[in-house]
């Protein structure tokens, strides 16, 4: 019941705004819809907190300890980020860079867009996931390219065309799933079932499986930003609308790595050797290493910030890679609290960018003397992405770090350096920006704030403290994930 | 082998055939007018094989592929280019032989890593798995060497149409709701892919996409 | 099978393909004239225009040396052979097993390299452009005609053309994809080596265009003679692997006398279609430049690679 409420409301929110998307009270109704999603989600929450794992829909949908959590932070970060778009596109159409129907588009796709990653999130069909994924991907290709400039479409062009290809190498893993699954399940629905592929994962055809996720992984890497597939990230993350930015790295990203996730374990219970892990920690170690060197060469806030959200995915990915409870622990904190703060820190660029005009960094300066609320959110936001302590991101950091070196002793210089490479690039280029002479101006409207302290608080409780239910959660998806 | 069986392998050969033909292609009517008859193709050997295991469901995935792959999509694309005004020679980034080249290479790569799955399967057509992996990245490199926006979008739907022919008949068929939402998909992706030839003209005054490199890696 | 009624057809064979290429080269002219609204000439055209030849004085420039006049009897002999050796109306001939594909491919080889070094001899420019071209054209169709006829011996488990042609002409029905491939492959190498169009045209005297012709310019009287019927005999025999290749059906026995008619009446009917679809693909298709024919016949080498990488893939 819960669960269709979660995927009904963003879907009937799409539709409605489709046809009010332009009126006047669209963004107020825009938060409203995503407020509604995020008391559905905490509804779906709490009956799992009480009931524990269910399906629903003929086992279409279900929910496991994995993706509660990840369900509740996706429709958190879309609510507040519902709240921040807010006043941030009322600006932007006070800017005249967007009319009243490009703002129907935007708000309509917005709520499909939730709806497709909560799809992809529940449903339990991998087909479905997959269908799920990729409408994803269109309805944000046509948020990229809302500003229609030429920027916009080139990024917009590239996303399209980078992650079609992906998702199509994804379908064709998928199908060959299928094929391992079918000859032990039996053709027709339930072949294509996580709970059903899981129950039988040890008898699936160990040469088909481990090709299959070959496919999946390059396929939903793609979407995951992992190096060399992510050329497409830093573009549609600099060029659409910040609030899509904020989502595209906070969740879109851990949708796809979701994705990743849930097919390693198929593919380690079918082989009962590292396979995968070795795999995705490969990638993981490329992409932290080649995110952290290009972070210094970025001119483009939203370019740099998108090149440290290609720095993250790294970690997580490496952290599942090396498996074990204590790595996928770290690896699932490390989602929640990468995609509250990044999506916090794209809040606050987002407002700084309207308010100096410009997102080029080395025009951008003195935040704290005009709006100090702004300059400390970035300040912070920036301290917490790094991994200072009490933030939460120094807890996952520092567990994936500590098993790295119990276990994988070869690659802790590669994760040391990178991750002073990325502090140093994003310390030296936040701090001029923050201190020093003004170049900002007033806004039109009073920015959203709210949601970057939110986020921020909440980043720094659970690097502080817990709540025991989550750590549940959390323990019990890192067994799973093993 | 039964005659069923025969004519499902003669359409996958023509399957590939028709990717290595779109490969050496360089008018783009020719191009629509191949991928229509890819389409044909894919629909038949989906229709064979729903007679011969009498899964009622790929009939109608055999109905949807006429109508969107054979009717549909290329009817848009003609549309389109007729619009756009667009029907020059395509220029390759590499020349066609060399091109040529490259696709046995990936057939055979293909090939190779399709062999140890034919040998166990069972089931109704062994070879069909390879030939829709190497029909797939024929169209991807297809994708890769082609400089205008519309050849792209064309090797982007025979890719598509490669993944069918795996799905329909490697597996005899995804269930129903996934065939469902990926033709929807597909569908979608195609008109927003219309709608964007339109946006990259009105912004480059033109469909090449050499113009698009503004976004540097940097 | 006795030995006698083996070489009986053997000679049989020889002197009908030797008789019988005028023929077909006559028909297929015949029906490219009507296909292009033309008055056709009799299809007995060639043998007259053989006769004519070799009734006239044969003029040989001053320099050139005994290869030159070596060359069309080479050439004859060579296409004579490689025409015996191909099963046209019978298997298992007396000659056959003396001779595969490998040997057949080489037989050609021959043939070609004699008439490009007597096109050069003379030294004119027009010889030596001729035998260039030659060379090009045919250094790529080998490969790709060798790949054909691979792709058939690897269904048939045998490089030997008669024991290729028994076991498709007496199998069960069924359809060999990797053969469709070879087929279109073969049918652009037989384009290419008889110098039909896209490659060559076969009526043109262009100097820009012309491959075969340009290399037979200085030849007259007897000499051309032989050449202009090596070049049908060649047709002839390209035709009847294609054939034998690609549909075997009707073929006799050697010393069969009773399936003979039979073999006759296939053949005949087959190489009467085989003629007009020639023409008619003559017709439809326009000539490359040269600098494409190297494309050409590189779609023709993928083809017949792909045929044989079908052929491992489907078992079929």
């Amino acid at each position: 019941m819960e669960i269709t409420l979660v995927l009904g409301v963003p879907l009937i929110g799409g539709l409605l705004l489709a046809l009010t998307g332009h009126k006047r009270y669209a963004a107020e109704l825009n938060a409203l819809m995503s407020l509604a999603t995020f008391v559905a989600a905490a509804l779906l929450t709490g009956r799992v907190i009480a009931d524990g794992p269910m399906t629903a829909l003929h086992e279409q949908l279900f929910i496991d300890p994995f993706n509660v959590f990840l369900v509740a932070l996706t429709a958190l970060v879309a609510f507040t980020t519902a709240l921040f778009s807010r006043p941030y596109m009322r600006i932007e159409q006070h800017h005249g860079r967007l009319n009243a129907a490009r703002l129907r588009l935007y708000h309509s796709m917005y709520q499909l867009f939730t709806f497709m990653m909560l799809l992809c999130l529940l449903s339990n069909n991998v087909g479905v996931l997959w269908v799920a994924m990729e409408g994803a991907t269109l309805t944000t290709v046509l948020l990229v390219s809302l500003y229609r400039t030429p920027a916009s479409i080139e990024a917009a062009w590239k996303y399209f065309i980078l992650c079609s290809v992906g998702i199509a190498q994804a379908l064709f893993g998928t199908i060959l799933l299928y094929f391992a699954a079918e000859r032990v399940l039996g053709p027709g629905g339930t072949a294509l079932l996580w709970t059903h592929l899981y129950a039988v994962r040890h008898q699936l055809e160990p040469t088909v499986v481990s090709l299959a996720f070959v496919f999946l992984l390059l396929g939903f890497g793609t979407k995951v930003g992992l190096v060399p597939l992510h050329n497409w990230l830093p573009d549609a993350h600099a060029e659409g609308p910040t609030p899509i930015s904020a989502v595209l790295s906070g969740l879109l990203l851990n949708v796809a790595l979701y994705a990743v996730v849930r097919s390693k374990v198929l593919v380690d219970g079918a082989l009962g050797r590292n396979f995968s892990g070795d795999l995705m920690m490969g990638f993981g170690l490329l992409s932290l290493v080649v995110a952290a060197f290009f972070l210094s060469r970025q001119k483009d806030i939203k370019r740099m910030f998108a090149y440290s959200s290609i720095e993250h995915m790294g970690i997580v990915t490496f952290a599942f890679g090396m498996g074990g409870p204590v790595a996928a622990f770290a690896g699932l904190l490390h989602m929640t609290v990468h995609s509250l703060t990044k999506s916090a820190i794209f809040f606050t660029v987002g407002h700084a960018s309207q308010k100096t005009g410009t997102q080029n960094m080395a025009d951008i300066r003195g935040l704290i003397e005009q709006s100090p609320t702004i300059g400390w959110g970035l300040v912070l936001g920036s301290l917490a992405i790094l991994g200072m302590p009490p933030f939460g991101v120094f807890t996952s950091e520092f567990m994936v770090l500590t098993t790295a070196m119990h276990e994988h002793p070869w690659a802790t210089p590669f994760l040391l350096v990178a991750l002073g490479v990325a502090f140093a690039a994003i310390f030296g280029k936040v701090q001029p920006m923050v201190f020093g002479e003004t170049t900002a101006r007033r806004l039109p409207h009073p920015p959203a704030l709210v949601p970057v302290f939110l986020h921020l608080a909440l980043v720094l409780l659970l690097g502080l403290y817990i709540p025991p239910y989550l750590v549940e959660w959390y323990r019990q998806a890192a067994a799973f994930i093993g | 082998m039964s005659l069923a069986n025969q004519i499902v392998n003669l359409l996958a050969a023509l399957l590939l055939l028709i990717a290595f033909a779109m490969l050496s292609q360089r008018r783009i009517l020719t191009l629509i007018k191949l991928l229509a008859w890819q389409g044909g193709a894919l629909a038949a050997s989906t229709a064979i094989v729903a007679y011969s295991t009498g899964q009622p469901h790929l009939y109608f995935s055999a109905g949807l592929t006429v109508a969107l792959k054979v009717g549909l999509i290329p009817w848009v694309l003609h549309r389109l280019i007729d619009r756009l005004n667009v029907r020059w020679d395509i220029e390759t980034l590499i020349n066609i032989p060399a091109t040529m080249l490259i696709g046995i290479g990936l057939v055979i790569f293909a090939f190779a890593l399709a062999t140890p799955i034919s040998q166990m399967a069972s089931v109704f057509t062994r070879s069909t798995l390879g030939i829709a992996l190497a029909s797939v990245l024929l169209s991807f490199l297809m994708m890769i060497v082609r400089r205008k926006a519309v050849p792209q979008v064309i090797g982007f739907l025979a890719m598509e149409n490669g993944l069918f022919f795996a799905a329909t008949s490697a597996t005899y068929g995804m269930p129903l709701v996934v065939e469902l939402g990926v033709a929807l998909d597909v569908l979608v992706g195609t008109f927003i892919f219309g709608i964007f030839f339109f946006h990259i003209r009105e912004q480059f005054d033109s469909l090449d996409i050499r113009h698009m490199e503004k976004l540097k890696q940097d | 099978m006795n030995l006698s009624a083996g070489i009986a057809f053997q000679v049989l064979q020889s002197v009908f393909v030797v008789l019988a290429a005028p023929l077909l080269m006559g028909w297929v002219n015949q029906c490219r004239a009507w296909l292009q609204n033309r008055t056709a000439p009799s299809v007995l055209l060639p043998y007259w225009t053989l006769a004519k030849l070799f009734h006239k004085d044969a003029v040989i420039a001053r320099d050139a040396s005994p290869l030159f006049r070596l060359t069309p009897y080479v050439l004859f002999g060579c296409m004579w052979l490689a025409a015996g050796i191909v099963p046209v109306l019978a298997t298992g001939l007396p000659f056959a097993p003396a001779a595969d594909i490998i040997a057949l491919v080489g037989v050609f080889a021959l043939a070609r390299v004699f008439s490009a070094l007597a096109a050069m001899d003379i030294g004119t420019s027009f010889g030596g452009l001729g035998a260039r071209r030659e060379m090009l054209i045919g250094f790529l169709a080998e490969p790709a005609m060798l790949m054909t006829l691979f792709t058939a011996a690897f269904i048939s488990g045998s490089t030997q053309l008669t024991t290729i042609v028994d076991t498709l002409a007496h199998r069960a029905f069924a359809i060999y994809p990797s053969l469709a491939f070879a087929g279109a492959a073969f049918l652009m190498v037989l384009l290419a080596e008889n110098a039909r169009i896209p490659i060559d045209n076969p009526t043109t005297h262009l100097e820009l265009t012309m491959v075969h012709e340009a290399m037979i310019l200085e030849y007259s009287a007897r000499h051309l003679a032989l050449i202009e019927w090596a070049v049908a005999i060649k047709l002839f025999a390209y035709m009847t692997i294609g054939i034998a290749l690609f549909m075997p059906w009707g073929i006799a026995a050697a010393g069969d006398w009773s399936a003979l008619p039979l073999a006759i009446a296939a053949l005949l009917a087959k190489l009467a279609l085989a003629g007009a679809a020639l023409a008619l693909l003559e017709t439809l298709l326009a000539k490359l430049r040269l600098f494409l024919a190297p494309e050409f016949l590189s779609a023709a080498f993928l083809l017949a690679v792909l045929g044989m990488l079908t052929h491992f893939l489907v078992q079929a």
